[in-house]
């Protein structure tokens, strides 16, 4: 606050005040329709509106997590899955990011791979699952390797196309200095692309998690996308819905952390 | 005064690209004494920002050779600081990791040298500033932070590439002052590059004038100017600028008309 509370006209602090009023309905409405959707749901689901065996209820879901819990098997598949799209799409941006150093450094080699990498870009890598299977096994490691593909390719072309942005004079500053090819690297291109390194960070968490999960759909034997696809095939609908609430809280909670580090990684920008 | 400390001699330039071949510079010759502060106007896209590029060496010229000390120029040296058109402060490095930045990259970070650099950024007026970054510095300081820069390998000799054009007119007159009163007192050789007549014969010794593309020397003007004190502002009261400027005025205006 620049203007002191002593120093601040009526007008001011009227205004003020509307506007935290104005921020906690918000707030309050946000919770309250959340609790009417629950509510709605559990007193539907017991009298009988909907079917509970095809929609579940929230008293069913929180059984689902109070059991799951109690057997350890909660945690346990929550790891599972947070560490594969964790490992996904770390792997994901820093190959990605070494990738395209690599294209930067040969100018000549990404005019080659250019249409190959367009191509690539364009295919959903989701159908490259089953020759994963095949090539991989299906382990964990072949989930990691879908995360990572999703991602892959959209972060050579991002990354890449950062380097290109970097000013020309400031290469040139460099050069009359006498850097060398690797200085000019290491001190103006990849500090300077930090921020898109980290944008395309935010981006590959969210599909890391669409690998992770059709990854985990076609094979595994635990995890979230696991337990949903096991809840369906036996009918356990409080399953289905447990692991998509989870699912849905560890993606937001993630990409909360990604916002946190990019914060962290370019404070000189504010 | 002996042998001038750059010769350029009969320098040419030719671009090439698909769309055609470019004659940018063609038969340029122009000497500067040490000490001498000297402006290169001429209009724009005549080939100023590729003669500063080939005195520092980044760039072959397609003929013609430059001495700096009696030396042919191969490649960058040492000799020479270069100023871009846009200041390029590295947003991420601090006002003192910026200035420090060619001594970093020639792996000559000495006790000594940081030493001159604190007293460069502490006579400038930056010392209070050495841990803010770029974007919290003014237009002006920034404009000095990027000199300090150069002034920090100790160059001889200095190369503005339109060091000013990037600020709004108060700003850039305020700046013109101060670069050039720091050019003095570290008793710099400069070249300053620019399309503006005024700042030009201000800041300068001798102004060069560049024909239309192909670049070539249509004319070299000492200045004298009769002001109490010789700074870029004051000077442009002085009685004999207006002439200076109408000369160089029609020297520019035949080639571009
Ligand atoms: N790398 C290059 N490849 C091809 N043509 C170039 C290249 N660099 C410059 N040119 C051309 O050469 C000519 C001179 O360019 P230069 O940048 O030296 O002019 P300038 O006088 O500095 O222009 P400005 O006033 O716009 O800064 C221009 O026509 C430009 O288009
Ligand atoms: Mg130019």
């Amino acid at each position: 606050m620049q203007v002191k509370d002593a120093a601040m006209s009526p007008e001011h602090r009227a205004y003020l005040r509307s506007l935290r009023r104005k921020r906690r309905n918000i707030a309050a409405a946000r919770v309250l329709l959340l609790v009417a959707l629950l509510l709605l749901w559990e007193v539907g689901a017991n009298l009988g509106w909907v079917n509970p065996f095809i929609t579940s209820q929230p008293s069913g879901i929180v059984r689902t997590i109070a059991n799951l819990y109690r057997d350890g098997e909660l945690f346990r598949h929550i790891g599972v899955t947070v560490y594969e799209t964790v490992v996904g799409f770390t792997l994901g941006t820093l190959l990605g990011t070494a990738i395209a150093v690599v294209l930067w450094w040969w100018e000549g080699l990404a005019k080659v791979l250019e249409p190959y990498l367009v191509v690539l870009n364009s295919l959903p890598k989701i159908s490259l699952g089953p020759i994963i299977i095949v090539w991989i096994g299906s382990g964990s490691a072949a989930i990691i390797v879908m995360a990572l593909l999703v991602s892959v390719v959209v972060t050579i072309l991002g990354v890449y196309s950062g380097f290109a942005q970097v000013h020309p004079d400031r290469i040139k500053l460099l050069r009359s200095f006498g850097a060398s090819k690797g200085q000019i690297l290491l001190k103006a291109i990849l500090p300077g692309s930090i921020p898109t390194v980290v944008s395309a960070l935010k981006i590959n968490v969210g599909l890391s998690w669409v690998g992770v999960i059709v990854g985990e759909f076609l094979v595994s034997k635990a995890g979230l996308g696991y337990l949903a696809v096991y809840g369906g095939q036996v009918f356990r609908l409080n399953l289905v819905m447990t692991s998509v609430i989870i699912l849905a809280i560890a993606a937001a909670l993630m990409y909360q952390a990604v916002v946190f580090l990019e914060k962290l990684f370019t404070r000189w920008q504010q | 005064m002996g042998v001038p400390l750059v010769q350029v001699r009969d320098i040419a330039m030719k671009y090439h690209s698909p769309e055609g071949e470019i004659l940018a510079l063609d038969g340029v010759t122009l000497d500067v004494d040490k000490g001498d502060f000297i402006s290169v106007v001429g209009p724009s896209g005549c080939g100023k920002s590729t003669l500063l590029n080939i005195i520092a060496g980044l760039v072959r010229p397609t003929r013609g050779v430059v001495t700096i000390d009696g030396r042919p120029v191969e490649g960058v040296s040492s000799l020479v600081g270069y100023m871009p058109q846009t200041d390029q402060l590295f947003e991420w490095r601090t006002v003192w990791k910026n200035a420090i930045l060619g001594l970093e990259v020639q792996n000559k970070l000495t006790a000594e040298k940081k030493e001159f650099v604190q007293s460069l950024l502490a006579r400038y007026g930056l010392w209070e500033f050495r841990n803010a970054f770029p974007r919290q510095l003014s237009g002006g300081m920034r404009q000095r932070a990027a000199l300090i820069r150069t002034l920090a390998t100790d160059p001889q000799i200095l190369l503005l590439d339109e060091a000013f054009s990037a600020l709004d007119y108060q700003t850039r007159l305020v700046v013109s002052d101060e670069v050039k009163d720091i050019i003095v007192q570290e008793r710099k050789t400069a070249i300053l590059v620019t399309h503006d007549i005024a700042e030009a014969i201000s800041m300068a010794d001798k102004v060069a004038v560049l024909t239309r593309r192909p670049g070539r020397i249509k004319a070299v003007h000492d200045i004298v100017l009769t002001c109490a004190e010789r700074t870029p502002i004051k000077c442009r009261e002085a009685p004999e600028f207006r002439d200076y400027f109408n000369a160089i005025w029609k020297e520019l205006d035949i080639h571009a008309g």
